[in-house]
């Protein structure tokens, strides 16, 4: 199964480690990310207004590749899914920036919404199956007490994003079984960590993230598996006593496939 | 030709502030046949009437054309006029002048403009108006009531004071409804089953009275007066003429300590066994078996029940009866449940044992409950010191996925009711309420409230909570707002209530479909008329009891019960009943027998003969269409169904409705 | 219908948010949810009122429009479906095509970049901070 990949900028960057493993897992696991070429920065965040066109067209020009080969698009950073998805919903339904992002790109045919966006996760829930997921570890994470942090962008706003039940989602908590680790479910992990606002409230994300690991610890937790690159950065800067490590999924997932080494 | 009079009238302001009435007075006048028109202020008044009648008489008029409001408001009251004045009904004509033009349009001249083309057609029409007489039909004088909850019960129960039969269909293995469920009643707080049981023995005991629970309706067909209702008697496996109502047999299921099927009764929060009566109350006070749950007929091993039942009551070879009665009045009254929490995962409902509905709390303060009234904590079976009750669980939402649109209307009080009872019991609880407004209209409603805050200093913060946060230490979290005090809250709690919305019971749509009665978008059975025939459905001979038809409490749904009684009794006290004269009829000549018509027909009132015709000389035996004029309800799906013309309407004949098209676009 | 010259403005804000202000029941739910409540001048659930009585310049002034997390917690959670961060989202819009206001200066940057600050968390800011 051949899908077009989209990393986005961070993956390429300071987030690394989760494109890397990503990229080795779906080998182990039989599928193939191809990167898309010339892909654009979905610009981290969807437009604030209905009525932006411009900031939306390097996601349409990534969703129009997929479909004119046939493929889904896969993302890894919650940010890209999040935008990418609530851009591929504009383009399927409404008309207004339907009309003017096509005018503007003069794509063969017009794009609306054909593509399929799909995040990592959702092609191992939906595409591999978590059964099949577990048959394919070599290294079962036992022992291991895993909080998924889910953070905002990869579960809202859930209707349109559809990855999972944004209040009590359990796809990471699947997918931490399959890998032979206990999940530790605490509320927090679907709060946000502050996010971009570290960068000029640096102090305000630590009592953001001090919550979280307070509450996932709580509850046992040993690490903290995250898809998002920004949570990563705001979780690592926390001073928190309850700190524990945190890990891009892709990495334990390579772990438990036997890949991580020579990623 | 016709001598037709045309009266429109001002509804006050209704009409006349948008309608140029006199001038629709000049503009008619001279239309065929139109001998007479004038203007009245309220022609529905007496004295609107009188003129009507003064112009037939005058003028010896022979059809009418009232401009006015809705057919449905007014029709009759203007056929009879015409009747009094000795003019056959069925010559009048109604255009709806109101809700179909001022009601809905600003500019004056449009509207007069439109007026004028309605009475145009209306006109025309009546210029082809034949006199028709109604019929008569036999009223078969016994009542069905859906549904055996207190609506049901109260509904019943005054039909068969009066001397009619009455049968109630209830599919629950017991009759009490969600009431038999409560603890306690507001605003009095007496205990809702003394209250209830003595209702549920008298339904089982009055004469009139024939119970058949743990069965449905199958179907339904039929008028007015005379519908014939297939019931499923679901098979009990328990004989019931044998059966003592011990209990023995409950006491000894296996499945009843293995503890795998939780108990509706209770919501859940105990197991029941495999044979069982839902509560120690029940009526009739005989188990049933829960077919898909039993060991025995899930692997034919097993038998215990049968084995030890002292009367030799156990029948697994029972299978579902089906029985067919005549009524002549139904009442729907299905009741509500509480919606789905799936959709506000953020209270945690599904994630804590110690986050429960407002139902779930009933059982666990009732000392028949599975906690014998102790109120304690499912978790860890504690006694909660601190109490978080949410309001408007799904309730008056905008997102129809989510929730309700509608205030759920019970929740303030039963909150209050709950808050008050629980202080009383254990006064060194803490409660707080988190509410939106506070919503009491009601008899000593409000009273009832602020004797919550007053004397048991109940915590009323206004503001949602968003989330609940089960905490590592086994309590919970509970992120609110206060919004009168501009704060946000994290609370620790014990427990948190939450008042889930109510929604009709979801097997209600089956239901109206059956009955043709209509519901809204929420599921609730619409009444014939919002304020003046709040208990009719608009199908004949359907009537509405309870929460079926809007949330209500306990005494509005007895009040509400008994005045669909009273509809009832009033249609079973007749002997016959008019029949509506404006059915269907086949032209024998035209008619191919194509069964085309009777396939639309909802009323089955299409069957097929084989006549001799004589067509123009031609003599022969044709396949053709026959309707049944007591089933027939003049909806007129054949005639437009129908395609070689045969089928036409009497009242509403296909020759009738081109000349009223015409005569608009004229 | 003819509108006020009030309702015409708010008329601009729900086309521009795709948020009805009007629906809001004040039930504060999105208060109850929001994470940065404490730094939050304007609360989420007051976003709607003061659009509705035509009080922008406040809202425009307000540290509250900057301190919103873009979480979407009171999106998901809003029983009317007003969804104050639209509105909130709406304001910012406001502060920068009109008042041509930026909360974050390139000029800063440099001063802010450390050695493992994600580009995800440049490009979200510059996004949320500026035209």
């Amino acid at each position: 199964m051949k899908y077009s990949y989209y990393p986005g900028c961070t993956l390429k960057n300071k987030a690394q480690d989760l494109d890397k493993y990503a990229r080795a897992s779906a080998v182990a696991l039989g599928f193939e990310l191809e990167e898309i070429p010339e892909w654009q920065c979905c610009g981290g965040v969807y437009p604030l207004a209905t009525d932006e066109i411009a900031t939306k067209l390097s996601s349409v020009r990534a969703l129009n590749y997929a479909k004119e080969q046939g493929q889904d698009l896969i993302t890894l950073c919650s940010a890209c899914h999040h935008v990418l998805k609530r851009v591929n919903d504009d383009m399927k339904n409404v008309e207004d920036i339907k009309n003017r992002a096509n005018n503007y790109c003069e794509f063969d045919e017009p794009y609306q919404g054909e593509t399929k966006v799909l995040h990592f996760l959702e092609v191992i829930r939906d595409v591999i199956g978590f059964e099949e997921l577990a048959k394919k570890v070599v290294n079962p994470l036992t022992g291991r007490k895993i909080g998924a942090y889910y953070g905002c962008l990869t579960l809202r706003p859930g209707k349109i994003l559809d990855f999972d039940d944004p209040e009590n989602p359990k796809i990471m908590e699947d997918f931490i079984r399959a890998l032979g680790a206990e999940p530790v479910i605490y509320s927090m992990r679907n709060e946000c960590c502050g996010g971009y606002t570290s960068l000029k409230d640096p102090e305000f994300t630590k009592t953001r993230t001090e919550q979280i690991f307070d509450d996932s610890t709580g509850f046992g937790a040993d690490c903290l598996i995250t898809a998002c690159p920004l949570c990563m950065f705001n979780l690592n800067k926390s001073d928190a006593k309850s700190k524990v490590p945190v890990y891009y999924f892709t990495e334990l997932l390579a772990e438990a496939l036997g890949v991580k080494e020579g990623a | 030709m016709q001598k037709i009079g045309v009266f429109v009238c001002h509804c006050g302001t209704n009409i006349a502030a948008t309608v140029d009435v006199k001038k629709v007075v000049e503009l008619v006048r001279y239309e065929p046949g139109v001998v007479y028109a004038d203007d009245y202020m309220y022609m529905c008044s007496e004295a609107g009437q009188e003129k009507i009648i003064e112009a037939i008489k005058e003028y010896g008029l022979t059809g009418l054309v009232i401009c006015s409001c809705s057919p449905r408001m007014h029709e009759k009251t203007f056929r009879a006029c015409a009747e009094k004045a000795g003019l056959n009904p069925y010559m009048v004509e109604v255009a709806n002048i109101r809700e179909q033009c001022s009601w809905i349009h600003k500019d004056k001249e449009e509207a007069t403009k439109k007026a004028v083309i309605l009475a145009r057609a209306a006109i025309a029409k009546v210029n082809l108006n034949t006199p028709l007489k109604e019929g008569e039909s036999p009223v078969t004088k016994r009542a069905l009531v859906i549904g055996g909850g207190i609506a049901g019960i109260q509904t019943a129960l005054d039909i068969a004071d009066a001397g009619y039969e009455v049968d109630i269909v209830e599919k629950e293995p017991s009759i009490g409804g969600r009431m038999s469920q409560f603890d306690k009643t507001f605003p009095t707080l007496d205990c809702a089953s003394c209250i209830l049981t003595p209702k549920m023995v008298e339904v089982n005991q009055h004469p009139n009275i024939t119970l058949y629970t743990y069965s449905e309706v199958e179907k339904v067909s039929g008028y007015v007066g005379n519908f014939d209702v297939d019931i499923r008697k679901k098979a009990r496996s328990v004989d019931f003429d044998k059966c003592t109502g011990c209990g023995e047999c409950s006491t000894k299921c296996p499945l009843g300590k293995i503890g795998n099927i939780p108990s509706e009764f209770d919501r859940g929060l105990r197991n029941r066994p495999a044979i069982y009566m839902p509560f120690a109350q029940a009526v009739p006070a005989v188990p049933v078996i829960d077919r898909e749950n039993c060991t025995y007929f899930k692997t034919g091993k097993c038998g215990v029940c049968a084995k030890i039942c002292p009367s030799k009551a156990v029948d697994y070879e029972q299978q579902d009866e089906i029985v067919t009665v005549k009524y002549g009045a139904i009442v729907v009254a299905t009741g509500f449940d509480i919606i789905n929490l799936d959709k506000f995962g953020e209270y945690a409902y599904n994630e804590s044992p110690d986050v429960i509905t407002s139902i779930e709390l009933e059982r666990l303060m009732n000392a028949a409950g599975p906690t014998g009234g102790h109120l304690e904590r499912m978790s860890d079976h504690k006694q909660p010191k601190d109490i978080v009750f949410i309001q408007c669980v799904g309730s008056r939402c905008d997102s129809e996925e989510k929730g309700k649109p509608y205030c759920s209307k019970v929740c303030c009080m039963y909150t209050a009711k709950h808050a008050m009872l629980i202080k009383d019991h254990w006064p060194d609880t803490n409660i707080t309420v988190f509410y939106i407004d506070v919503r009491t209209p009601g008899k000593n409603f409000d009273e009832f409230y602020r004797r919550a805050v007053e004397q048991y200093h109940v915590n009323y913060i206004k503001g949602q909570v968003g989330k609940v946060k089960p905490q590592p230490d086994g309590s919970l979290l509970v992120q609110a707002a206060d919004l009168l005090d501009g704060k946000q809250i994290n609370m620790k709690a014990d427990m948190v209530v939450l008042a889930a919305a109510i929604e009709p019971n979801p097997g209600v749509r089956k239901i109206a479909t059956m009955l043709t009665a209509s519901i809204d978008n929420n599921n609730f059975l619409t009444e014939a008329h919002a304020k003046l025939r709040p208990v009719e459905s608009p199908t004949a001979g359907i009537f509405l009891s309870g929460m079926a038809q809007g949330p209500k409490d306990i005494p509005e749904t007895v009040s509400q019960a008994g005045a669909a009684a009273v509809k009832v009794i009033g249609l079973l006290a007749k002997d016959h009943l008019k029949t509506n004269p404006c059915t269907a009829q086949c032209d024998t000549l035209l008619c191919n027998g194509c069964s085309t018509c009777a396939n639309v027909c909802p009323y089955g009132a299409i069957t097929y003969e084989d006549v001799q015709v004589n067509d123009h000389g031609l003599r022969e035996t044709r396949r053709v269409a026959q309707v049944n004029v007591a089933l027939c309800q003049g909806c007129g799906a054949c005639t437009s169904a129908c395609p070689s013309g045969a089928m036409d309407l009497q009242g509403f004949s296909n020759r009738q409705i081109t000349t009223e098209v015409d005569a608009i676009c004229r | 219908m003819s509108m006020t010259e009030l309702e015409k403005n708010i008329e601009l804000i729900k086309e521009m948010s795709g948020s009805d202000p009007y629906k809001c029941m004040r039930c504060g739910k999105c208060t109850a949810s929001c994470p940065a409540y404490s730094e939050m001048d304007i609360k989420p659930h007051q976003f709607a009122s003061y659009i509705i009585r035509g009080d922008m310049e406040e809202l425009v002034d307000s540290k509250a429009a900057w301190k919103c997390l873009g979480c979407f917690a009171c999106i998901e959670r809003c029983p009317r479906d007003v969804q104050p961060g639209k509105l909130v989202d709406a304001t910012r819009q406001i502060v920068a095509r009109q008042r041509g206001g930026d909360y974050l200066q390139p000029e800063e940057v440099p001063e802010l970049l450390t050695e493992d600050l994600p580009q995800q968390l440049l490009v979200s800011a510059f996004r949320r901070y500026r035209r």
